[in-house]
This record gives C-alpha cells, structure tokens and sequence, in this order.
C-alpha cells in the first residue's frame, strides 16, 4: 500500500489505516502472550500465567474489531486490486495472530498445571524453541507493518529450523520420560507446549504467505514449487 | 462422496492449481489506431485486440478516449466532421475503413446501444421492425413478427410488452427502454454490439437485469462496452481495457485487472486513487 497515493476519498485510506493499525495491534498483543505464557511456565510464575490467558480475550475482541472493519469497508467500498488483497489480506491475518494468542494461552494454561516443576535441560530445550518461534513471529509482524516482501519469505524458509528444534525436543523429553517415569507428567504436558510453540511458528509462515499474496498478488510458495508445496501443507 | 485415491487427489490438484483458458479467436484487430478532433490527437495508436463472442470493458478516466474508441468500431466517428481516423480496424479479417465497405450494412452488423435510452417516437413493434425492414432482411409480414418477437425475447423484453406492441416504446420505464433499444440492435443480425454506458441512467434493478441480458448475449455476440462502473465492468466482463490519455495502459483477462493489476496508472484507477 505504501507506493500507492491516497484514494480520492480519503475516508477510505483512513478505514484501511484503521485495520491495518489494528492488525499490528493485534500481532503486539499476541507476541506479549506468547512470551508472558513461557516465562511463567519457566518460572512457574502463576500472575503472569493468569495474565497472558487474560490478554487472549482482548486479542479476541480485536479479531471480532478487525473483521467487522473489513465486512463494512467490502460494504462500503466494493474494494479491487491492491485495496482488495490488503482486505482479504487483514481477515486472514486477524485469524492467524489469533491462533497465536490461542496457542500461547495453552501454555500459559500448562503453566498453571505443571507450576514450576521442569527439569533444568528440558526448561532449555523449550526456552530455545520458543527464542526460535519469537524471532519468526516477530520478523514476520515487522514485516507486515513495513511491506518487506524479503523479510517475510525470509521468516517463511525459516521455519524447517523450528520444525527440526522442536523434533529434537520431542526426543528429548520421551528420553526423559523413560529415564525417570515421575517426569511422565511434566514431561507430557512439556510436549504439549513445545507443540504450540511450534504450531505458533507455522502460523508466522501463514502470515508470510499472506504478506506475499497482498503485496504480489500471487499465490507463495509459486505454483511448481513441489518442495515448498508441501511443507506449505504442514499447518 | 466418494473416497478418493492418491493419485486422484493429485490429479484434481493440478487440475484446480491451472488456470481455465478459453480459446478466443479474436473478432475485432485494430492496430495503431489513431484518432483526431480537428488538431487534438484523441486516440494515440492503439492496438486491441477484441476476443468473439466475449464481453470487452473499456473503462479509463472521462476524456481517456475510450468512447472515441468505441465509436471508431462502426465508423460512428464519421458523423463527425472535423474528426479523422487512421491505422487499421479489421472486423472478421476485412478492414471496416476500406472505401468498399457499406457503412450501413456494417452498422447493422456493428449494434450500438447508447448511455441514454432513445427509442423512436413509434410503437415497441415499430422501434424492433423498423431496421429489418429498410435492410429487407423479412420477405413478409410473419417474418417480421417473428424477428420482432424472437428480437424482444432476446433482449428479455417480450413477456412484459407482448400484450401491447403498439403502445409507443417511449411510453416504457427507463430500464425497458434500453432493453428495447438492444432488442432494436439485434434484430438487424449483428455480431457485435457496441455499448456505451448502458447502465448509467438506469436504477438498480434494471442495470441488474441489462448486465443478466448481457452476459446471455455473450453467447451470440461479440460485446464491447464502455463502463464508468468498476463493478460493473468486473461483473459482465471478460476482458478489460484500460484507457488513459488516449493510450491503452492495460489490457488483461478482467479477473487479473481487478485482483492483481500489473501497471500502476491501471491499480489507481480501479481502486479509486485518481479519475
């Protein structure tokens, strides 16, 4: 949107600044989750736990705000080209943050359960893991907001190395779990967060997908890209 | 539904992942088209291609030259005395400016609806046969009925004035009126019609119904239609044309102008930026 001049109507750059505003509000909010919801599991910090479920409703509340923006302004405007992708663009990116918010809230709901109770090496595994899916998400927001196509093909090759963090972690902990049978609890719901962390990273690629469609207009990864095709199918 | 195998699945893959592609024989070949009202150029070498039995759009600012353009394809600039065309317009392969060619015959073959309704002060029967008639395309009366009915038909008009064909067609509501008017262009056996504006003076309903009767004349005729509504040409449309300053800027497969335009002058347009 930013090479383009201003609509003859200003109202309407105003409508599409507002959803956009409200999108970037949205990825703050689902970053502070996510981040809020492992510190608490890694310290067992049950304040901040109770925090972060919190903060998902006022994501929630956002999304609802984002999509009935974009529902007046197709009503209002019957928008095409550019102005249609960012509409289109902002309904599926309000579902993806969403999602985020969604899955940091699980944790932050294990975190509760499991109160502090984690081993060392596993805690490190897991505080990597979500370092890895922070970055991606980050990177991927600051894409949005600064319409950097690179960044967000960037964030979207990036996510084979959470896939192959989170596999080796999985491995980890069963191999804890068999070591010591009383970590079968901890470790389980362990697995769980490490599972939404990485859940979180595929929706950092969705959203770079989406960037791409906004910005280009095309479908990414390129149709004929049988590899990209199908890691595309992971999520 | 029926559980598909692997392979299926990867074929129906493939399937949705290409795109439909029509073949389109191409109807109307203008090359470097250019057009001037005394000194001022208003068509500044245009080429265009217009596919058969598909509905173009031209679509561009006020002034961009796309009427002018319109008006080029049955020679309806000639009314004009200090305007000259040159380069080259070829419908079916013959050049519609070669001194051979019988401007009458070639406007009964190139229909032409105008923004504004304008029925002739005669009844709805009148306005359909009046054209058949002069171009003797009927050897009798029930010729000419039938043409005047299956002409109304067409145009989606009949069951609302079968009762009173000799009531004067001005006597219509605005949106019968240019359907009569379409009735009128079809019944001299055209295989193209020319639209310019066709909707702009009419309610929603009725621009509803003409874009209906559009996308059904599709199937017989070839269509060109100057539009001020984005909508509307996205909507009837198959191809698109974008015009500025007496230049095509753009011209695409009309899902791709919408959704994804390549020029920018085309992106500011559509969406409202300048116009």
């Amino acid at each position: 949107m930013n090479d383009l001049g201003e609509h003859t109507v200003s109202a309407y750059d105003e409508e599409l600044q507002g959803i956009v505003g409200k999108i970037v509000e949205m990825g703050g909010q689902a970053e502070r989750i996510m981040e809020q919801a492992v510190s608490a599991l890694l310290r067992g910090d049950q304040a901040l736990a109770q925090t972060a479920i919190a903060g998902d409703q006022l994501l929630n509340s956002l999304q609802r705000d984002v999509d009935e923006q974009a529902v007046l302004v197709i009503t209002r405007r019957q928008p095409v080209a550019q102005d249609l992708r960012e509409i289109i663009g902002a309904i599926r990116l309000s579902a993806d943050i969403e999602r985020i918010g969604d899955l940091g809230k699980n944790i932050a709901r294990r975190a509760l359960v499991i109160d502090g109770s984690i081993k060392p090496q596993a805690a490190y595994g897991i505080e990597h893991l979500t370092d890895l899916a922070s970055e991606q998400v980050k990177n991927v927001l600051d894409a949005y907001a600064e319409r950097d196509v690179m960044r967000a093909q960037e964030v979207w090759r990036r996510d084979s190395e959470i896939d192959s963090v989170y596999m080796s972690l999985f491995r980890e902990l069963l191999t804890y779990m068999m070591e010591d049978p009383r970590q079968i609890t901890s470790c389980t719901s362990l697995l769980f967060c490490a599972k939404n962390v990485e859940r979180i990273g595929d929706h950092a690629t969705n959203i770079a997908e989406t960037i791409y469609y906004i910005e280009k207009g095309e479908v990414y990864p390129p149709e004929g890209d049988e590899a990209g095709q199908a890691r595309g199918g992971n999520v | 539904m029926n559980q598909m195998t692997p392979v299926e699945i990867e074929q129906t893959v493939k399937k949705l992942s290409k795109k439909s592609e029509v073949a389109m024989n191409t109807k109307i070949r203008s090359r470097n088209v250019h057009v001037y009202y005394g000194d001022k150029e208003a068509i500044k070498g245009v080429d265009l291609d217009i596919p058969e039995k598909q509905v173009t759009a031209l679509i561009g600012p006020s002034g961009c030259g796309k009427s002018t353009f319109l008006r080029c394809l049955n020679r309806m600039n000639d009314t004009i005395d200090i305007c000259r065309v040159t380069g080259n317009i070829e419908i079916d392969g013959q050049d519609i400016y070669d001194p051979s060619v019988d401007v009458v015959d070639l406007r009964a073959t190139v229909g032409m609806v105008f923004q504004k309704p304008n029925p002739f002060p005669k009844s709805i029967y009148e306005n359909v046969a009046y054209g058949p008639k002069i171009h003797g395309l009927a050897r009798s009366k029930t010729d000419l009925d039938e043409i005047v009915e299956t002409s109304l038909r067409r145009a989606g008009l009949f069951d609302e004035v079968k009762d009173r064909l000799d009531a004067p067609g001005t006597g219509l509501s605005g949106g019968q009126q240019q359907r009569l008017c379409i009735a009128r262009a079809i019944a001299v056996s055209p295989t193209v019609i020319l639209m310019d504006e066709p909707c702009s003076a009419l309610d929603p309903i009725a621009t509803a119904i003409v874009e209906e009767l559009i996308d059904e004349l599709r199937e017989n005729y070839t269509i060109v239609i100057v539009t001020h509504s984005m909508q509307q040409a996205a909507r009837v449309s198959q191809m698109t044309a974008m015009f500025h300053l007496g230049d095509i800027v753009e011209h695409a497969d009309t899902d791709t102008i919408f959704t994804n335009p390549s020029e920018k002058r085309t992106q500011d347009y559509i969406t409202g930026r300048f116009g």
